[in-house]
């Protein structure tokens, strides 16, 4: 009887010290916030430009959190959707042309003579990429700029151009060999001869 | 040659995999090094190394001299670029550039005057003299980028690191790639430059010891070599024949028997790399202060009736070279800038060589065959056993393939020195390089836009924050005068009761002639708006934005009633305002409503019609509506500038003028889609 006693005895002291350093270490590591709506906003691209129907990238990855569909960030475009897909492990979807449609990277630039230093475009600008005071010249940091199109639309003299980004060299990517099958010495294709 | 070997006394190791293709060594490497003739034209990129590329410092006209600069580096990483020649700066533009893109990037042209006349230049003849600071500051001024392929600004790899002292510096001498010759006819020709170059490298770094690695295939170098460097402290140590001997971590390996660790550079582990022709220029800018204004070229390939090196002039066209070197042009034409392994197809025959331009490769059709189509990975594991980086080729090509690039860099992707013997040994001929360099340049893409896109949040957090904050500043701002507003009215209350009689409130004039005006323009808009012919559904979009502004001033209304007393009598005013044009806009719709109504032919056609143009026709209007309120928009900002900012007028009067062009387009635009739009009815 006495064995049965010890044994519920040093269970229970098991279960209750355990207990102590489970409810202990669930109140000193708590993470703060909510870890998935995190990952998801580190997946979109911060564009910031509501084309998702939320205001801002943030509040969309809480709607995806929520369940929303993961198609509608046009900026992000197909590999933002299968990095959403892969992370929520659900199907990837192609984009709802709803909120649009996938574009090239753009910058905004403004013709700067033209500008009249109204302020609207930097009251709409998302990222404070536009710099400028009032009545004076506006321009925009292009490396800040996240092509949101957001400030295009105030400007009321239109002076505001959104141009495609051209990174040169720098941007430049090997193709994929599976599109062209040919090494890097051979990178004109020679049918003539490898039919040979 | 094994008496060669032998004497060295030195221990070599040994590296995993590598591979041995035939070295075509001797097509180029039996004549002496001759020097290009100056081409008519020179063309000289700003960007000839791995950095920032340089800024242009000269004009088109400008006269310059040979060693003169004409652009200077941007930054710490970047190097100075210099002409070659004396001569006229003719141009200043886009021309194609040796790089596996094809693309064209800036350069300066120059046209030499054929008089080859130096700039004045600062020998120093004892080195000694000099201070560490002066000597890389001397090598900084000369412009030179790493000559052995890769262009890293020479003199960055001349700060010793801080923390601990260089243990070995190495001589890159292995030349392993096939066809190759010029730093072999180099050191053949020139050991005595190289190994002054070293003094001078080794003067700055104070290594512990100083070594040159040198492949076996290259007897002739070694010897010259062994008596240049008699009575130094540089040693000659012969290693085997193999590709990639050359590579900066084998290399390291066979010396050494240290390995870099990933994701490191040799400096991590107290060696520093040079190539030998680097050392050359290194010594002709301290001793005779020139800058790199030529290096050597291997012309090779059986293409070639001249194959062999040449001393050319940096920005000579390779077109020149061709011509003069007796080029035949095979069928179809290839020409690879670099060798078989690690080279790139050429693009354009006039992109010019630079600083990093070690060998132009015209290889006859059966002499280099191009590979065959590949086939499927049979997981022979060849490319493992051949992959001197260790890596597991096989694996990364099915991660490159998929795109599944978080695993590709797991499995190391980054440590692929893209040296090509995995593709060379591959039964299956799977193009495997070019694999790894699509995924690696994915890669670095997504993580630039994931760092601009962490910047974007973080800026657009700021603002958010910023902006509730003056949010809060002012809402307390209010209550303060909201308060203080409360205590006077309750003041005036008990001095009006004082005073009983008192006339009405004269503010009331003060608004009438303000809000005759707002309706007399309310009138203006309502008859503007008549006037186009709106179809129903942007009548009732209108009529909704109205509608939903209404509500917004209607909340605002509530809250102020709450808040913000002194506001509660200018949003009444608002919203009667709103509440006006919110009637207005419900009546044309449902005006519009009946009017279609009435003509049910006309619906009806324009649902038959097809469903493109209509849509066509809807997005014109839109685009007409648009307009049409960015010009009153327009025109609004012009009358209120032309009471207060009569500087900007002449620009809005600009703006408005090529917005009502704009809108007169949209307008013709949208009539011809309707008139088509009806033919294709009728
Ligand atoms: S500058 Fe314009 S396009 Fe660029 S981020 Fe700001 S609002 Fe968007
Ligand atoms: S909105 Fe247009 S006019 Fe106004 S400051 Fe910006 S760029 Fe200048
Ligand atoms: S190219 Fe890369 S993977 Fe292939 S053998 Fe060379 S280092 Fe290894
Ligand atoms: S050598 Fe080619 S076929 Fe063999 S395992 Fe490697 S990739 Fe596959």
């Amino acid at each position: 009887m006495s064995l049965i006693t010890t044994a519920i005895l040093a269970l229970a002291a098991l279960a209750i010290a355990f207990g102590a350093l489970l409810g202990f270490a669930a109140i000193r590591f708590r993470v703060e916030g909510n870890p998935l709506v995190d990952q998801i906003d580190g997946i979109l691209p911060q564009t910031q430009c509501g084309q998702c129907g939320h205001p801002g990238c943030r509040p969309y990855a809480e709607g995806i959190a929520n369940g929303e569909d993961i198609n509608k960030c046009p900026p992000g475009g197909e590999s933002t959707i299968q990095a959403l897909a892969d992370l929520l492990d659900v199907e990837p979807m192609a984009l709802d042309a709803e909120h649009g449609e996938e574009t090239v990277k753009k910058v905004a630039i403004i013709r700067e003579d033209e500008c009249i230093g109204c302020t609207k475009c930097i009251q709409a600008c998302p990222v404070d990429a536009i710099l400028g005071a009032a009545k004076h010249m506006h321009t925009v940091i292009e490396s800040e700029c996240t092509g949101c199109d957001l400030c295009v639309e105030p400007c009321p003299v239109d002076c505001i151009d959104m141009v495609p980004v051209d990174a040169g060299l720098a941007g430049w990517k090997w193709n994929s060999p599976s599109q062209s099958n040919i090494i890097a010495t051979d990178a004109q294709p020679f049918k003539s001869i490898s039919a040979a | 040659m094994s008496s060669l070997i032998a004497s060295t006394s030195r221990r070599v190791f040994d590296f995993h995999g590598g591979i041995h293709p035939s070295e075509h060594k001797s097509d180029s490497n039996q004549t002496t090094i001759s020097r290009a003739p100056i081409p008519p034209e020179l063309i000289l990129p700003v960007q000839q190394h791995i950095g920032k590329p340089a800024i242009i410092t000269v004009a088109v006209g400008d006269k310059v001299l040979k060693g003169q600069r004409i652009a200077q580096a941007d930054g710490f990483v970047s190097t100075h670029v210099h002409a070659p020649t004396s001569g006229t700066i003719v141009d200043i533009g886009d021309r194609p550039i040796p790089h596996p893109s094809g693309m064209t990037e800036l350069c300066v042209i120059l046209a030499p005057d054929s008089e080859d006349k130096w700039c004045e230049l600062e020998p120093e003849e004892h080195y000694e003299n000099l201070s560490i600071e002066a000597i890389q500051s001397k090598v900084r001024a000369a412009g030179i980028a790493g000559m052995g392929g890769a262009g890293f600004p020479t003199d960055i790899k001349l700060q010793p690191p801080q923390q601990d002292k260089v243990a070995t510096l190495i001589l890159n001498a292995a030349e392993c790639e096939p066809y190759i010759t010029a730093d072999d006819r180099l050191m053949r020709e020139r050991a005595d430059e190289i190994v002054k170059g070293i003094e001078i490298i080794a003067y700055a770094l104070q290594p512990g010891e100083c070594l040159i690695g040198i492949e076996d295939n290259k007897p002739e170098a070694v010897a010259a070599l062994n008596s240049a460097v008699k009575g130094t402290r540089i040693e000659v140590v012969v290693v085997p024949t193999k590709y990639p001997s050359g590579g900066e971590k084998q290399l390291i390996k066979l010396l050494t028997d240290k390995e870099v660790p990933s994701g490191k550079i040799p400096a991590d582990i107290g060696i520093v790399c040079q190539n030998v022709a680097t050392a050359a220029a290194v010594y002709r800018a301290v001793r005779f202060g020139e800058p790199l204004i030529s290096r050597i070229t291997t012309l090779t390939g059986q293409q070639f009736n001249q194959a062999g090196n040449v001393e050319v002039l940096l920005g000579t066209p390779i077109s020149w070279l061709l011509e003069n070197y007796g080029y035949q042009p095979s069928n179809p034409e290839r020409l690879i800038l670099g060798g078989p392994m690690m080279g790139y197809a050429l693009h354009d025959r006039d992109t010019p060589v630079i600083k990093t331009t070690n060998c132009i490769l015209a290889p006859a059709n059966d002499e280099l065959p191009l590979s065959d189509p590949a086939q499927a990975c049979i997981r022979c594991g060849l490319c493992a056993d051949a992959c001197p980086a260790e890596l597991l080729p096989q694996q990364l090509y099915w991660f490159a393939r998929a795109q599944e690039h978080e695993k590709a860099e797991h499995h190391n992707l980054f440590d692929c020195i893209e040296c090509g013997a995995c593709s060379y040994v591959c039964p299956s001929s799977i193009p495997l390089v070019h694999y790894y360099r699509h995924a690696k340049s994915e890669i670095k893409q997504q993580r630039l836009d994931h760092e601009k896109s962490d910047r974007a949040r973080i800026r657009f957090e700021a603002r958010v924050e910023r902006l509730e904050r003056e949010q809060a500043e002012k809402e307390a701002k209010r209550q303060a005068r909201a308060d203080a507003a409360a205590k006077a009215q309750a003041e005036k209350a008990l001095a009006a009761k004082n005073e009983e009689n008192k006339d009405a409130m004269p503010a009331n004039s003060g608004v009438d002639p303000k809000q005759a005006a707002i309706e007399a323009a309310l009138a203006r808009k309502s008859t503007v708006q008549q006037d186009k012919t709106s179809s129903p559904a942007e009548l009732k979009e209108a009529w909704g934005k109205a509608q939903a502004k209404l509500d917004k001033m209607l909340d605002a209304l509530d809250n102020a009633k709450e808040n913000a007393p002194e506001q509660v009598e200018k949003l009444t005013r608002a919203v009667e305002k709103n509440q006006v044009r919110v009637n207005q806009a419900k009546q044309s719709y449902e005006k519009s409503q009946s009017e279609n109504a009435a003509t049910p032919s006309t619906a009806i056609n324009s649902n038959a019609a097809p469903a493109l143009s209509q849509a066509d026709i809807s997005q014109l209007e839109t685009n007409l509506a648009k307009a049409e309120a960015k010009l009153a928009n327009m025109s609004d900002s012009l009358t209120q500038a032309k009471q207060d900012q009569p500087e900007l007028v002449e620009k809005l009067e600009r703006a408005v003028a090529k917005n009502k062009v704009r809108v007169q387009a949209a307008n013709q635009a949208l009539l011809d889609a309707r008139a088509t739009l009806k033919q294709e009815e009728g």
